[in-house]
């Protein structure tokens, strides 16, 4: 095997400044957006006492998820010892730790009052698993740096099996944690099962796998460095691993919840009568975010394709976003059970009249602080990849892995 | 030792303090807002300077006493500094106790340290007893003199 | 004992029940023995943006845990008096709908601590109506989850939220099961002593927790009740067998709502 070479991105520099421009003007609309907020209050958002989780936790949920589903590329190189995705390992945690600090932005700039983070950092309730969350993003953003700087520094190597069997750890308790965040909620009938803590790992798996991809092949396109098939060719089967993964664990989640007769109306809800939390389900998240992608994949002819294999990502990544609609928005619009068996007539405080789902409609500055907190990602990365060596000089398959190169 | 130690510092502490506030009466006190309750007293509910530089711990410590033990008999209260320390004017309409002219806002903004207990917190006090509107269970005044709402609302509207 | 002014006063407390009555006499008969000394405390005392009555202090202990019987069956239709009453009682009706606001919307985002609720049995028919507020659970949820430790449940039971360490996350209000949560959307100029409030804090019914620590005998909203003469909205304390609400529900069958829960709440149900 040849010595991998890594080299800082070369890109002229109007294309680099101008993309950097192009996501600093993102990113500060969204900055933008939060002044006005927090300056306002909530009530120039779309968010009511009945949907309290809007689009800025839809943006920050998924890139949190996909930041620990990104680190997968580089655990699978160390923990499972796949030497083809080692020389993509730096690029991995960079982009982890890049789609973290994005989301989690996101979602502190949405708290009611965000210049009490120090309250949230200082006082800990340890019942919570929220708090929980806390200890492990930050914990991830350290442990993940602290595995870059194996992979970076010859003298470290040492340590890097162990510190990447360390992030491969906290990764999974970390995506057990935001999927606990929902699946302790026995308030609400969407929620309130085991099952969203596993479910919520299979879909970091994919949406950190498709966001890698992506940004991975647009990066390396910027500045001609080739990406050899057979390296394509295991990212995308990979992908269709979890498409299936996370297909099956929408069965389970529907048929754990088809088990009692309390949630009949819920399924039937997501399914069939939910408007367009149904159409979201089917069309977003499972006809064009898992089948569409999936099909593109098996294609003997189109699943050769890097641009098709691109689109392919770019339809998980948008599903990834509905399935979050679905699942944040979707569980929060269906009304509550007060009163079993019984039929909410009137209320004074919109508690689903006649089983009514509770209204919700996005407003402009909550979708700019969600696209901020992507840009900023993406900014990091950016800088990341341009300053420091991320990024492999080639990542055909004859340099990475010579075996590879005669397999495919 | 150590006991006896501690004490003459507080008594020694509390003497300076007494001292300050004796010093500070006599020269007319310049700092509390003429016409407020607080140009009558001798001194603040502590040692005038201790204030001066405490009463965010005491408040802050009065606080934790009140949310979460219900205690709200004491002297430390955010309610009784702006019962003593408001203002009126020429009308007798009560003046908030943040406004840039008046007691907690003046200083806070020379000082520049943000106040924000009055994000939540009412800035005028609650109006004088004795003026019942009767409803069940307000034991709570009607509207008082400086107050725009209608008579047998609990409290005047707080700026 | 008094002189003029103490007596007006005291006049205006009486309402509040012989209790409160006696105690604020009591306690301006102490004033009155220490005359200087006690300048403050005096103050206080009367103080009606405190409440009136005699403010606590002591902290509260778990002697005692407050709670209410709900009996839905002398629960008026189209009564709100109980709504009005805690709107007014905690200042919420001094919230203003921001300039530009859409109305619909803003009708979604206005805190409310009680409302009334209309519901009807799917098989029967059953027609029931009831006031529905934070139930006050001894294993409250919204506690279990907030980060911070600002939802908290005081000794006694009652269930509320620190403002001072509320950072705003809305967490409690996606696991509180009665839907009892309400998030300040705006600022709010105009806000009572004894009901701070403000942008970005989530907050909800604390049973008139003002009225508790000044030694008042009931709440706002079953003193509304009781005036328009339904009666249906009775407060107590749970752990005293002697008091008319133990007896009550001794007497009544009652329920919790989302029994299934088990959050063993403070609020109880009879007759839905
Ligand atoms: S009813 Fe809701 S707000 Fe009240 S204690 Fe229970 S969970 Fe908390
Ligand atoms: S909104 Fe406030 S009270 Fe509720 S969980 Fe968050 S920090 Fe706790």
């Amino acid at each position: 095997m040849k010595r991998i070479v890594y080299r800082e991105w070369r890109l002229a520099p109007q294309r680099y400044w101008g993309l950097l421009a192009l996501l600093a003007v993102i990113a500060g609309m969204g900055g933008l957006a939060f002044w006005y907020m927090e300056h306002q209050g909530h009530w120039v958002t779309g968010m009511t006492n009945e949907i309290v989780w809007g689009t800025p936790h839809l943006f920050a949920i998924f890139l949190i998820v996909a930041a620990s589903g990104a680190l997968n590329i580089a655990s699978i190189g160390t923990v499972f010892g796949k030497t083809t995705y080692q020389p993509l390992g730096r690029f991995s945690g960079l982009l982890a730790v890049a789609l973290l600090v994005g989301g989690l932005l996101v979602l502190v700039l949405d708290l009611g009052r965000p210049d009490r983070l120090i309250v949230a950092m200082t006082s800990y309730n340890f019942r919570s698993i929220f708090a929980w969350n806390v200890l492990l993003y930050t914990g991830f953003m350290a442990i993940v740096i602290a595995y870059l700087v194996t992979m970076m520094e010859r003298r470290l190597k040492g340590y890097y099996k162990a510190a990447g069997t360390l992030a491969f750890t906290w990764r999974l308790l970390l995506t057990t944690g935001t999927g606990s965040i929902f699946g302790f909620i026995v308030a609400r009938q969407a929620y309130d099962t085991a099952v969203l803590a596993p479910m919520f790992i299979v879909m970091s798996f994919l949406y950190g796998l498709a966001v890698f991809i992506l940004v991975l092949m647009f990066a390396c396109a910027q500045d001609g460095r080739p990406i050899g098939p057979y390296l394509l060719k295991r990212l995308k089967g990979l992908m269709a691993i979890f498409i299936a993964g996370v297909l099956l664990f929408i069965l389970i989640y529907f048929l754990t919840k088809l088990y009692g007769a309390k949630n009949y109306d819920l399924v039937n809800y997501y399914l069939v009568s939910g408007g367009r939390y149904t159409l979201a389900f089917w069309f977003g998240w499972v006809i064009l975010g898992l089948l569409a992608p999936y099909g593109i994949i098996m294609h003997p002819a189109l699943g050769q394709d890097p641009k098709w294999i691109a689109g392919a990502s770019a339809l998980v990544i948008f599903g990834g976003l509905a399935s979050l609609y679905v699942i944040v928005i979707g569980g929060q619009a269906f009304p509550m059970t007060l009163f079993p068996d019984k039929t909410i007539l009137e209320s004074g405080f919109h508690d689903g009249v006649g089983g009514q789902i509770s209204a919700y409609a996005p407003s402009l500055p909550e979708v700019l602080l969600g696209l901020g907190g992507v840009a900023v990602a993406l900014l990091i990365t950016a800088v990341g990849v341009r300053v420091l060596q991320f990024l492999p000089e080639s990542l055909a398959d004859k340099d990475i892995d010579p075996h590879a190169a005669v397999k495919a | 030792m150590a006991n006896a130690l501690v004490t003459g510092g507080r008594v020694s502490l509390g003497l300076a303090g007494a001292l300050l506030a004796l010093a500070v009466q006599a020269g007319g006190s310049p700092f509390v807002t003429p016409g407020s309750q607080a140009a009558k007293e001798r001194s603040c509910v502590e040692a005038t300077d201790f204030m001066r530089r405490n009463h965010m711990e005491v408040i802050k410590h009065q606080r934790d006493a009140t949310v979460h033990g219900g205690i709200r008999s004491t002297k430390h209260s955010l309610a009784g500094c702006i019962d003593c320390h408001v203002a009126r004017d020429a009308q007798g309409q009560v003046l908030p106790v943040n406004d840039e002219q008046q007691f907690c806002g003046a200083c806070h903004d020379f000082a520049a340290v943000r106040l924000n207990c009055f994000d939540c917190h009412a800035t005028v006090p609650a109006p004088a007893p004795g003026k019942a509107a009767g409803s069940a269970g307000q034991a709570l005044g009607g509207a008082s003199p400086g107050s725009s709402l209608p008579p047998g609302h609990p409290q005047p509207a707080a700026r | 004992m008094k002189n003029p002014s103490d007596m007006k006063n005291s006049s205006a407390v009486i309402d509040e029940g012989r209790r409160g009555f006696m105690r604020t006499a009591a306690g301006v008969a102490t004033v009155t023995l220490a005359p200087g000394v006690l300048l403050h405390t005096l103050a206080h005392a009367g103080s009606p943006g405190q409440g009136g009555g005699v403010p606590r202090a002591e902290p509260v202990t778990d002697a005692v845990r407050y709670g209410m019987l709900i009996d839905t069956t002398r629960c008026a239709e189209g009564c709100t008096a109980c709504v009005s009453a805690c709107n007014r009682e905690n200042g919420l009706d001094l919230q203003e709908m921001p300039t530009g606001a859409d109305p619909a919307l803003w009708d979604r985002q206005e805190s409310r601590w009680i409302r009334k609720v209309k519901v009807q049995d799917n098989l029967t028919g059953h027609v029931s109506n009831l006031p529905l507020m934070c139930q006050h659970c001894e294993h409250p949820p919204c506690v279990d989850v907030c980060p911070t430790g600002a939802s908290f449940k005081r000794a006694d039971g009652i269930v509320m939220v620190d403002r001072h360490l509320c950072i705003g996350c809305r967490y409690c209000m996606m696991a509180c099961p009665y839907k009892a949560r309400s998030f300040i959307h705006a600022n709010v100029e105009e806000k009572l002593t004894l009901a701070p409030r403000g942008k970005g804090c989530v907050e909800s019914c604390n049973l008139c927790v003002h009225r508790r620590d000044h030694g008042q005998p009931s709440t706002a909203c079953a003193d509304a009740c009781a005036a328009e003469g339904h009666h249906a909205i009775l407060f107590g304390d749970l752990k005293d067998p002697a008091s008319p609400l133990s007896q009550a529900l001794a007497k009544l069958p009652s329920r919790q709502l989302r029994e299934n829960l088990a959050l063993n709440t403070g609020v109880r149900y009879s007759g839905v």
